[in-house]
């Protein structure tokens, strides 16, 4: 039975029920009871989602998961532009995360930038054996001679480092000293560490805390201060993101002193607990630095949602309710400014877009964030979860979904294929270990990691390049060529 | 406002408009505390000296940009060779998110590989209990016909040992006795991506040829008259592998390609996801034994497979990366010499029509300098040809090269007039790379995606040809060995040099007189 001809809410659970059941028929006993927990349907008036989260993935299964290095190097710390990242260990998972994630930044890359470049220890046996924290101090003084414009340098811990014991604190300490001052942050982000990327993120905000915040208390701001300098956090500028998120934040009055991290630096980090609010647009990576924030320094921070015009409208308005009148008739001014070219957007693609169904799984905000720029275009959202979500972004997700939707947490490659086999959305939005495939499936799919190398979706220069891209998936001739004609 | 309905600007024209043009400014002026522009221009040119040069090959413990990856995911692109194969990698699980990303990032398609999920308390109790239910599930859900298990760094910090752990696995009931589960080590703190081919080829063979790890009893080898064939750890699979079926077929050789993976990235979008596609038959690989030789493409690639496979009685023959005319002869006269079968007319008139190519257009490429950079077994064939062409390598660089893969190129240059001042630089890396470009330029650099850097700063076209390519399409989809791949890579040759050439003269009024339509 798939949702088209499912006639109620009841059909459509009954259907969902029916479909974990099946899928779950493929494990054994023991795993299927694990993973019985991990998918289930939203009710309507639950204060979740249903499902249990952030708990181990299952051995042996194809889980979509990364790690704590993932987390941290490859989402937190990565898009830092002016410091230098080092993947501390092995050569492999520096390469695999080498500008993979098109975080984008301005900048002479080499030379005072380094965001598109995979610096590496490059462990050998040796290393293993011996430690390297010898080797990390040369590469330290290496960095200095050859990158003497750099800002600060970070040390991405790979799964080795915690399990041969090397003191990469100590290290950072010693030369931080040697080198007058400078940032130097050690970061204990092993791959084995927790459950996925979310430990990761977690860890990595905890090194800014001790290492950049502690450390540059009682230095003097490089601006004067004023009633409306906020800070974006947890936008990583995939496609530009944060610059389409910033400029309406500027338009309607308000002044961005720090971008995290998309596009940062360590000065806009330093600068943050000077804010006059933190605005979060990844809850999950970035709200443990936002409520540190909050206690010791006593900077509000507020959520907020820049997908869609419907969303980016009630966002805009949030944050200014923080603020004066000044700042909250910018808003209006802001969501007046660009209401005709929303009008005009929606106009030329919701016609060629209403109705559609569309299946998520994605990593820390966007299950939830994007429901309502789909809804924006009349599309339907009728399946989704989460790469590495808490139980409180499953909480947070109650407010975008429907009853009835489909969830699935940490599903694993066998689920994802077998629901979207079944319920037979017009669209899938994954990432691109899932993309290739949905598509020999005939399915149209979008990299919602990564926006499939376009982007930015964010704020309404974002929406436009968004609803056009939905309609280049959905709408593109090839899905009419999957079957060939003589083919039953 | 500069976003508009009718013509959507995505990033490539968006954020060049004034709006933001001025919003960048101003982050950048307040808050970014940014180096002066002098300053940043001072320590720009001073990364294009000798002086900067030397400090940069001083460098003895920092790595920067390196043209390698680790020996997992070469492990993983041994294993989706086989029949209805999945990889299961003994480690954590973000290494393989990485890997399959990696191969999907390169070829287009999906990449289906498991970990058995290692988190803090297989760190320190060890991943038993992961393989054993990692083991189990996997077999359950994705029906392999075999699971060819490698390891990460962290299972080969802890010591977990394979065999011990996969013969208590089917003790348990995860798989059946009898089902084939070779593994290999392939720790990511010891070579490469090419180790992790080497490894876990060697495994495969050693585990249907020395009794399945004793659960069976050895093989023992009836010799006959067919010819195996390991491609190596090559970007080009799908392409090269059907190429070299394609020349097998047309002399009539009986052969076995050993992991051969031509099928599993190259699946068709007709509806149906195969999560499993073509691949060495598992009674093949058995029977490979038997076979009269083994000819390996790549021997950076197989230094411990081929020597295996010798002790078995087979002969074996190693080459490396062939592309261009003799080395293709040799691979052939090679072929024709194991079978005593003849060289086709199909195969010799192809070598005639490559040679002619070559008289047609080796004018343009004659005395152009060359950098390459990539696997060592690549880097030697890629040389190998453009003396062919008449053309001047200048620096040829492998990250994962060691002192002997340098011997030999340097053997191979000092062969040819061409080959004179070129230098050969084992163990380093794309920084390395970008130091020789600036101080001793050439025309040209041919290598992987991330040479785009090279390009940009240097201003020396990249010619993509290696592993990773990311950012062009379906290149994969070609051959680059055989006389037919040679014409390809002639081709993507001519054509970097014509476009430099177009480039360069397409001022109007200036330097138009040579913008020619003839050439």
């Amino acid at each position: 039975m798939s949702v088209a001809q499912a006639e109620s809410i009841e059909d459509i659970k009954a259907r969902n029920k029916e479909l974990v059941q099946e899928v779950l028929k493929a494990y054994p006993e023991k795993t299927a009871k694990r993973r019985a927990k991990h998918l289930g349907t939203f009710e309507d008036g639950k204060p979740d989602c249903g499902v249990k989260s952030n708990i181990k993935s299952i051995p042996g299964v194809m889980t979509i998961r990364g790690c704590a290095y993932a987390g941290s190097k490859g989402v937190v710390w990565g898009p830092i532009k002016d410091m230098i990242h080092i993947s501390h260990g092995p050569v492999g998972c520096g390469q695999y995360s080498w500008a993979s994630r098109r975080n984008y930044y301005i900048g002479t890359t080499g030379i005072d930038t380094f965001g598109t470049m995979q610096f590496t220890s490059d462990f050998q046996e040796k290393d293993i054996v011996f430690g390297g924290d010898k080797k990390l101090a040369a590469i330290i003084d290496e960095i200095q001679v050859l990158f003497p414009l750099n800002k600060g340098i970070s040390v991405q811990s790979e799964c080795p480092i915690g399990l041969i014991g090397d003191d990469i604190e100590a290290v950072s300490k010693a030369k931080s000293k040697e080198y007058e001052g400078k940032t130097i942050v050690p970061v204990r982000c092993e791959g084995f560490r927790g459950v996925s990327q979310s430990l990761g993120h977690h860890i990595a905000n905890d090194a800014i805390r001790d290492w950049v915040f502690d450390k540059s208390e009682g230095k003097p701001a490089r601006f004067e201060s004023t009633p409306y300098d906020v800070a974006i956090i947890g936008d990583y500028n995939i496609g530009g993101d944060a610059w389409s998120s910033r400029i309406l934040l500027e338009e309607m009055g308000l002044r961005v002193v720090a971008q995290w991290s998309g596009d940062g630096t360590i000065a806009e980090l330093e600068a943050t607990p000077k804010a006059k609010l933190n605005v979060l647009h990844c809850y999950r990576s970035m709200n443990y630095i936002s409520r540190h924030m909050e206690e010791k320094y006593g900077i509000p921070w507020c959520e907020y949602n820049f997908f869609g015009p419907s969303k980016i409208e009630e966002s805009l308005r949030k944050i200014a309710s923080h603020f004066d009148d000044k700042i909250k008739e910018g808003a209006e001014r802001v969501i007046a400014k660009y209401r005709p070219l929303m009008d005009a957007v929606i106009a030329k693609y919701r016609p060629r877009l209403e109705g559609k169904k569309v299946m998520l799984y994605v990593g820390g905000l966007r299950p939830r964030h994007v429901i309502g720029a789909y809804e924006d275009l009349g599309m339907e959202v009728v399946g989704t979860g989460y790469e590495f979500a808490h139980n409180d972004d499953y909480q947070r997700t109650t407010h975008y979904v429907k009853d009835g939707t489909l969830i699935y947490d940490d599903v694993t490659g066998y689920e994802f294929e077998k629901f979207v086999e079944k319920i037979q959305p017009d669209l899938v939005g994954s990432g691109i270990k899932e993309k290739y495939v949905f598509q020999k499936m005939g399915v149209p799919f979008r990299q919602m990691h990564s926006w499939d190398y376009s982007g930015p979706y964010h704020g309404y220069d974002g929406f436009a390049i968004f609803a056009r891209d939905m309609d280049m998936a959905i709408n593109a001739p090839v899905w009419k060529m999957a079957k060939a004609p003589w083919a039953a | 406002m500069p976003q508009n309905a009718d013509n959507v600007l995505d990033h490539f024209n968006l954020f060049r408009q004034p709006e933001y043009k001025e919003m960048f400014e101003n982050k950048q002026n307040n808050f970014e505390n940014k180096v002066p522009a002098d300053q940043l221009e001072q320590i720009r040119e001073w990364t294009k000296t000798e002086e900067y040069k030397e400090k940069n090959f001083a460098r003895e413990a920092l790595t920067v940009n390196p043209a390698k990856a680790c020996q997992p995911l070469g492990a993983v692109f041994a294993a989706v060779g086989f029949e209805s194969t999945i990889p299961f990698v003994h480690g954590s699980q973000g290494c393989v998110a990485y890997y399959r990303s990696h191969f999907s990032r390169h070829f287009k398609e999906p990449t289906s590989c498991v970990s058995s999920s290692m988190t803090e308390d297989a760190a320190v109790f060890g991943g038993l209990n992961n393989m054993i239910d990692g083991l189990a599930n996997t077999y359950n859900m994705y029906k392999p016909k075999m699971i060819a298990v490698s390891t990460t760094c962290m299972a080969e910090v802890i010591g977990d040992d394979l065999n011990a752990f996969i013969k208590t696995s089917k003790e348990k009931g995860s798989v059946p006795q009898e089902f084939d589960v070779p593994f290999a080590h392939t720790p990511a703190f010891v070579g490469s991506h090419i180790t992790g081919y080497d490894n876990v080829m060697k495994g495969v063979l050693e585990h249907f040829w020395d009794g399945k790890a004793g659960t069976a009893p050895k093989l023992e080898r009836t010799p006959n008259n067919s010819i195996n064939f390991l491609g190596g750890f090559d970007g080009y699979t799908v392409g090269n592998l059907r190429e070299i079926k394609r020349i097998f077929e047309s002399m009539g050789v009986e052969y076995t390609i050993i992991g051969d993976n031509s099928d599993v990235w190259d699946t068709p979008t007709d509806g149906e996801f195969r999560m499993y596609d073509g691949g060495t038959k598992l009674e093949d690989v058995a029977a490979a034994l038997n076979a009269k030789a083994t000819i390996s493409m790549q021997e950076f690639c197989t230094e411990k497979t081929l020597p295996y496979i010798a002790t078995k009685g087979q002969e074996t023959v190693a080459l490396n990366h062939p592309v261009g005319v003799a080395a293709t002869d040799k691979f052939l006269m090679e072929i024709s010499r194991l079978t005593g079968k003849p060289i086709s007319e199909e195969l010799t008139k192809e070598r005639g029509r490559l040679v002619d190519a070559i008289a047609d257009s080796s004018a343009h490429i004659h005395g152009k300098k060359f950098a390459i950079y990539g696997d060592p077994d690549l880097c030697y064939g890629l040389a190998a040809f453009l003396l062919e062409l008449g053309a001047e390598p200048v620096h040829i660089l492998a990250t994962n090269g060691g002192k002997g893969w340098a011997e030999k190129v340097q053997k191979l240059l000092d062969s040819s007039p061409f080959g004179k001042g070129c230098k050969v630089y084992p163990g380093k890396d794309l920084w390395h790379m970008r130091s020789l470009l600036f101080t001793e330029p050439v025309d040209y650099l041919i290598g992987n995606t991330y040479g785009k850097y090279l390009d940009r700063d240097t201003g020396t076209p990249l010619i993509r040809i290696g592993f990773p390519i990311f950012d062009r399409h379906h290149k994969h989809r070609y051959p680059v060995w055989g006389y037919q791949g040679s014409m390809n890579v002639l081709v993507w040759i001519l054509d970097a040099i014509f476009e430099d050439i177009d480039r360069n003269t397409n001022v109007v009024a200036k330097s138009d007189y040579s913008f020619d339509i003839i050439r």
